[in-house]
């Protein structure tokens, strides 16, 4: 399955597609159907976010995950600093808890 | 050290306006990515794997206290609290937000520094031997010549869309402590045999995934024409270098592809062209810059002795210091290599931390070198062990200067979005299988090396022991090579073979280094033995 990703603009934060808008957990991904490129045109269009891209991902007991080791670095953090690894989400938190 | 002018500092500022007005416009949409992007490159901008990352020059690595506690502020209140000290002697942030980038860049003004040419096809900072000013061995200081090399380079129009990136190194000691064959350009300062001061040009060298070792361009330049000569073998380059190639744009290749020989010729040319057109700077300007270099006031009539009765402070002394040019001095290196930590990262307390060791005790000035260490270049012998002690205590104190543990290594696949493998997770697993400190000393001087990819930023080419992590079918794997270096002997390290898994390179180190221990001969350090013995023995341990 393909997912959708990109950086948050502002704060260049990674973010990935949820169907609706752009979320900072890669579990809350959404398989990008034929509708991809419409997508991402619209989306590189309002100029939010850069680089976005399509990433090969798959389901696993953890949830959605890319395939790649470095997508997968890239969705949560660098390995060797685990206190700078994104939290899984939490409904009652901000959008960015470290 | 070097004090802004008013010329100095007004670019600095005019720059900050600049970018803040480009950051607005692009939050504001008005501009879009591709057109933001080498603009925020300019300014040290870079979207990394997490996200934006600045990139600070530090000129020929010094700082004062004043600036390394700058570093420590954006550290803490626009990073994630740590910064990460880089192979070109620079600083980078990992978490930057773009909307911060224009405060950032602000703050960094007014103590002195910014981000300028740290990206981009221009000339990039200019890195020198971190003992500069202190090193008992060197000619003269050759931080006033780095600097008028800075004040050349510095937005110089004609080089602002070089084929590719250019970095200068400039030394005046011959032993090379900043991997100077190793630049597009090194200098060394010399004397010449009427005693004049000038300087030995080398020319195309550089790591990558071409590495060459940068040969003789001309043995000896005077000073009065040292700008000259840069601008005319920046000429040629500009004039001849590949713009339809990335990989094959830097001079290294220009100089290899038509032969060092032709490539004098053109430079020379060139050089005949220039000579009229007073270029250089003044006598007069070299002398004001000079000023700034001068020795600080110390003091005469110090004792050498030190009170070694601490065992594990006179560890650290023996290991991290290293000889002053005064008596009663010396240059202490702080590690930043401890056994679990990251190559080069430190936390904002302990940057702070330097930032009052460097006011305290070595006359407000401090060093980052290019192996990812800071140093404190002017302390009293007799201040040594309560210096050890504070550092100690931040966690600062490991003694493993240019032992095996105290490894280069770039960001790698946990940062660096152009990475194939991970460099720091290898880097701590053999600093931890070659914890004992005896040990590592058994092995002596061994320089390990390590790059998540194969541009080479940790280096490589020029360990002793390299590492060099690949993509294979998607998993990391990693290359061992042995026998580089990046000093006055300067090599190119060799691949032994296959590559190993991250577990499979630590045993590989550790078997070539029991090759090593094996077959040594008095005084040899690792790679002595290796360029005696030659690859085979090595190879056959690890391939069998
Ligand atoms: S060597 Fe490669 S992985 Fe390492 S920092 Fe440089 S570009 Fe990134």
């Amino acid at each position: 399955m393909n997912i959708l990703t990109g950086n948050d603009l502002k704060t260049g934060d990674v973010v990935w597609w949820t169907g609706e808008a752009w979320s900072r957990h890669v579990s809350d991904a959404a398989e990008m159907g034929e509708n991809a490129p419409d997508v991402m045109a619209r989306e590189i269009a309002a100029r939010t976010v850069s680089d976005c891209y399509l990433v090969d991902a798959e389901r696993t007991a953890e949830g959605i995950l890319p395939v790649h080791i470095k997508e997968k670095i890239r969705a949560t953090g660098p390995t060797v600093r685990p206190d700078l690894k994104l939290a899984p989400p939490d409904p009652a938190a901000g959008n960015w808890v470290i | 050290m070097y004090k802004y002018d008013n010329y100095d500092q007004q670019m600095v500022d005019t720059r900050v306006a600049e970018f803040r007005d480009q950051v607005e416009r692009r939050l504001a949409g008005k501009i879009t990515e591709d057109q933001f992007k080498p603009l925020r490159l300019k300014n040290g901008l870079y979207l990394q794997l997490h996200a934006y990352m600045l990139r600070v020059a530090v000129p020929y690595g010094t700082l004062n206290s004043e600036q390394m506690r700058m570093l420590a502020h954006i550290a803490r209140k626009y990073d994630r609290d740590y910064g990460h000290f880089t192979t070109r002697q620079n600083i980078q942030y990992n978490w930057i937000k773009l909307e911060d980038a224009p405060d950032i860049l602000a703050d960094l003004a007014t103590v002195e520094m910014h981000a300028i040419q740290t990206s981009g096809n221009c000339i990039r900072n200019i890195s020198s031997d971190q003992y500069a000013g202190a090193a008992a061995d060197e000619l003269v200081d050759p931080r006033p010549y780095a600097e008028l090399l800075r004040q050349w380079s510095s937005f110089h129009p004609e080089f602002n869309y070089l084929p590719r990136k250019f970095k200068f190194a400039v030394i005046a000691a011959d032993e090379d402590r900043a991997a100077m064959r190793l630049h597009d350009i090194g200098i060394q300062i010399v004397k010449n045999d009427t005693g004049e001061i000038g300087a030995r040009y080398y020319a195309g060298g550089g790591m990558g995934r071409t590495p060459m070792i940068a040969p003789l361009i001309r043995d000896f330049v005077p000073i009065a024409e040292l700008i000259s000569y840069a601008e005319a073998i920046l000429r040629v380059y500009n004039r001849y270098g590949r713009r339809d190639n990335k990989f094959k744009a830097r001079i290294k290749i220009l100089v290899h592809e038509m032969g060092a020989e032709p490539f004098i010729a053109e430079v020379e040319e060139e050089f005949k062209h220039l000579k009229g057109l007073n270029i250089d700077a003044p006598a007069a300007e070299l002398e004001r810059i000079k000023a700034y270099f001068a020795d600080p006031l110390f003091e005469a009539g110090l004792p050498d002795e030190i009170d070694r009765s601490d065992p594990d402070f006179a560890v650290w002394l023996d290991q991290n210091t290293h000889p002053h040019k005064r008596p009663g001095y010396a240059v202490a290196v702080i590690s930043l290599k401890p056994t679990d930590g990251i190559p080069g990262d430190a936390s904002s307390a302990q940057i702070d931390l330097m930032a009052d060791l460097a006011e305290e005790y070595s006359f407000d000035e401090l060093r980052v070198t290019h192996a990812q260490n800071i140093v404190l270049p002017h302390v009293k012998k007799a201040d040594l062990y309560a210096i050890w002690q504070k550092l100690d205590a931040a966690g600062l104190a490991t003694p493993n200067l240019d032992l095996i543990s105290d490894i280069i290594a770039c960001p790698g696949l946990d940062y660096c979005s152009l990475a194939n493998a991970r460099s720091i997770p290898v880097a701590q697993k053999i600093a931890k299988r070659f914890a004992d400190i005896d040990r590592q000393k058994e092995l002596g001087e061994l320089k390990l090396k390590i790059s998540g990819c194969i541009n080479a930023c940790g280096h490589h080419h020029a360990g002793h022991i390299g590492i060099l992590g690949v993509d294979r079918k998607g998993t990391e794997n990693y290359q061992l090579l042995l026998g580089g270096s990046g000093a006055e002997d300067v090599s190119l390290a060799k691949i032994t073979g296959p590559g190993f898994d991250e577990d499979g390179i630590v045993d590989a180190v550790e078997k070539v280094t029991e090759v090593y221990l094996g077959a040594r001969e008095e005084g040899e350090r690792f790679v002595d033995t290796y360029r005696r013995v030659g690859i085979d023995p090595f190879k056959e341990a690890l391939y069998g």
